[in-house]
C-alpha cells in the first residue's frame, strides 16, 4: 500500500511537471547559483498558488528529491486530495500558523533543515494581491538564517504568474514563466532583523527580469 | 512514389548532406582545440548545427506527411511564437479574455481556414475580424489604462505569430497551373532560401562586414546583407526545378524573400531591444525562441505568398 502511494505520488509529480512545462514553458535561470545539490533555502515571491509547483518543476531531479516546500497546513489538509498532493507529492513541511498551536512552525522548519533538506519558503507570508512587487517580509527567513547560518538563502523570483492566471480568471494563458535564482545571502553577524529583511527583499527584487519592471 | 515525394526526399538528403558537412567541420575544429581551452564561438556553432538537425528532421517529416503534418507543425510554431510574443507585451487583467481568445480561438480558427484553403477567410480573419473584435472584448472590462498600447501590441502579436506564420502552409492552397500537388515544395523553397541567406549573411557579415545598417540595434551590415541576398538568389536558382518560377523567376523570388526577411530581422531586433531581452525565449537550445529562429521566414512568408499568387496563379 505504501509502495503504491509512493508510486502514485511519483506519477502525479511528473504530470504536474509536464503540465507546467507544456503550458507555461517554465524554465530556470541560474543567475547566482549552480543547479548542484547543496543545502539551500529558496525564498520566493508569492502571487499565486502555482508559485511553489513552478519552482519545484524547474529544479533538476537531484535537487527536487531533497527540497521541501514550507506550506500552510490549513490549506494542504483541507481535503483528501490536497492532503495527498501536499505532503506526499511535494513532500511539504506543513506548518500551522494559528498562535494557539503547540508545535511552533520554526521548530519544524529547523528540524527539516537539520535532516539535510533544502526548503522553499515564501517570506511574504501571504499571497501578494497588491500592485507592489513584494510585501514586507516576515521574520521567519531571518530566524532561519540566524539559527542555521551555513545554509545558503537563495532569492528566487517567479515571473509572469499573475498574468498567466490572475485572481478570479478561469482560463490560464499559456505565457512563458521564468524562475530566476540569484546569488545566495546570509545573515551577517550582528545584523539586525530589519536590516537583514530589507537586504533580502532587495536581493529578491534584483532577480526580476528586465522586461517586467 | 510520386514525383513530389521523391523531390522532398531528395531535398532532405541534400540538407542532410550539408548538415553532415557542417557537423564534421565542427568536430574537426573541436578535435584540434586544446582540451582545456574554452571556445564559445565553436560551442555556439555546434549547438546551432544540432538544432538545425532537428529543424530539418521536423520540416522534412512534416512535408512527407503532407497537409496534416504541415498544418500541425506550423500551428505549433504559431502557438510557440504567440506565447513568446505575448509574454513580453503590455497587458492587464482586463485583457485576459481577449488574450485567451487569441490563443484558443483565433489561432486554431486561422489554421482551420488555411487547412480548408478558404482564401477569402484566412487573408482577412486576423486583420479585420480579430482586429475589430478583440479590442471590444478588452473594452467591455472597462479599464482605459494604456488601452491603445495594449490592444495594438496584442494585434501585432497576432499578425506576426499567427497571420504571417500561417502564410507558410497557405502556400499549399495556391492553385498554380501545371504545378499540381507540388505546391508543398514551395514551403521547402521559401524556408531554405531564407535560412541559408541568413546563415551566409551572418558568415559574410563576420568576415567582411564594415558598415552597420542600424547601429545600436543589430550587428547586421550592408556587406553581409548584400552577400546573403546574392547567395539566396544563387540557391534559389539552383532550386528552380522544384518551383513553377523558372530559373530567373526563382532567383528573383528567392532574393526578394531573403531581403524582406533580413529587414524583418531588424524589426524583431528593435522589439527585443525595446523590451530588454536578448532572445524571445529558450525553447530551441542555442538559438533562443521560435521567433528568433524564424523571424526572417515570418516576414518573408506573406510577401512571398502574395507575389506567387499575383504572378503565377
Amino acid at each position: 500500500m505504501k509502495f503504491l502511494r509512493q508510486f502514485a505520488a511519483r506519477i502525479v509529480g511528473q504530470s504536474i511537471r509536464i503540465f507546467a512545462r507544456a503550458i507555461t514553458a517554465v524554465r530556470a535561470e541560474w543567475k547566482g547559483i549552480e543547479p548542484v545539490p547543496r543545502q539551500r533555502v529558496y525564498f520566493a515571491n508569492h502571487t499565486s498558488n502555482a508559485d511553489m509547483p513552478m519552482i519545484w518543476s524547474v529544479l533538476p531531479p537531484a535537487l527536487r528529491r531533497t527540497v521541501r516546500p514550507v506550506a500552510a497546513a490549513d490549506y494542504w489538509l483541507k481535503n483528501k486530495l490536497r492532503a495527498f498532493v501536499g505532503p506526499e507529492v511535494f513532500n511539504c513541511v506543513l506548518v500551522d500558523r494559528r498562535p494557539e498551536v503547540k508545535d511552533k512552525p520554526m521548530d519544524k522548519i529547523i528540524a527539516a533543515l537539520d535532516e539535510g533538506s533544502s526548503l522553499i519558503i515564501f517570506p511574504e507570508g501571504n499571497r501578494n494581491m497588491t500592485e507592489d512587487p513584494l510585501l514586507p517580509f516576515k521574520a521567519g527567513l531571518y530566524n532561519m538564517g540566524v539559527a542555521r547560518p551555513d545554509v545558503d538563502l537563495v532569492p528566487t523570483w517567479v515571473a509572469n504568474l499573475t498574468e498567466i492566471m490572475p485572481k478570479g480568471e478561469v482560463i490560464p494563458l499559456p505565457l512563458i514563466c521564468t524562475v530566476t535564482f540569484g546569488e545566495p545571502i546570509h545573515v551577517h553577524p550582528g545584523e539586525s532583523k530589519d536590516d537583514f529583511l530589507k537586504r533580502a527583499s532587495d536581493a529578491l527584487l534584483a532577480q526580476r527580469p528586465e522586461a517586467h519592471k | 512514389m510520386s514525383s513530389t515525394t521523391a523531390d522532398i526526399l531528395l531535398l532532405a538528403l541534400g540538407s542532410f548532406g550539408i548538415l553532415i558537412t557542417l557537423t564534421v567541420l565542427g568536430e574537426i575544429l573541436r578535435a584540434r582545440q586544446p582540451v582545456h581551452d574554452a571556445n564559445p564561438m565553436l560551442d555556439t556553432y555546434m549547438t546551432r548545427v544540432q538544432s538545425w538537425w532537428g529543424m530539418v528532421a521536423f520540416i522534412g517529416a512534416a512535408l512527407l506527411l503532407g497537409k496534416p503534418g504541415i498544418m500541425t507543425l506550423f500551428a505549433f510554431a504559431s502557438f510557440a511564437a504567440l506565447r513568446e510574443f505575448l509574454t513580453l507585451t503590455t497587458k492587464t487583467q482586463a485583457d485576459h479574455l481577449a488574450l485567451a481568445l487569441a490563443f484558443f480561438a483565433v489561432l486554431p480558427l486561422q489554421y482551420v481556414f488555411v487547412g480548408f484553403g478558404w482564401t477569402g477567410l484566412y487573408t482577412v480573419f486576423i486583420p479585420v475580424y480579430a482586429f475589430l473584435f478583440l479590442p471590444m472584448i478588452s473594452a467591455l472590462r472597462g479599464n482605459p489604462q494604456r488601452f491603445l498600447v495594449r490592444v495594438a501590441e496584442t494585434q501585432w502579436a497576432l499578425m506576426i505569430a499567427v497571420f504571417c506564420v500561417s502564410h507558410v502552409p497557405a502556400l499549399m492552397s495556391l492553385d498554380i497551373a501545371g504545378y499540381g500537388d507540388r505546391s508543398v515544395l514551395l514551403i521547402a523553397f521559401l524556408v531554405m532560401v531564407v535560412q541559408i541567406g541568413d546563415l551566409l549573411d551572418f558568415f559574410f557579415g563576420r568576415r567582411i562586414g564594415r558598415t552597420k545598417i542600424a547601429p545600436g540595434l543589430s550587428p547586421k551590415t550592408w556587406e553581409g546583407l548584400v552577400c546573403g541576398v546574392l547567395s539566396a538568389m544563387v540557391i534559389g536558382a539552383m532550386l528552380s526545378w522544384i518551383t513553377p518560377f523558372g530559373l530567373w523567376g526563382a532567383a528573383l523570388m528567392a532574393g526578394i524573400a531573403s531581403l524582406v526577411g533580413m529587414f524583418g530581422n531588424l524589426v524583431v531586433a528593435a522589439i527585443k531591444r525595446d523590451r530588454g531581452v536578448k532572445d524571445w525565449s529558450h525553447l530551441i537550445p542555442g538559438q533562443g525562441g521560435f521567433v528568433d529562429q524564424l523571424d526572417s521566414v515570418i516576414f518573408a512568408a506573406p510577401i512571398f505568398y502574395q507575389l506567387t499568387k499575383f504572378f503565377y496563379t
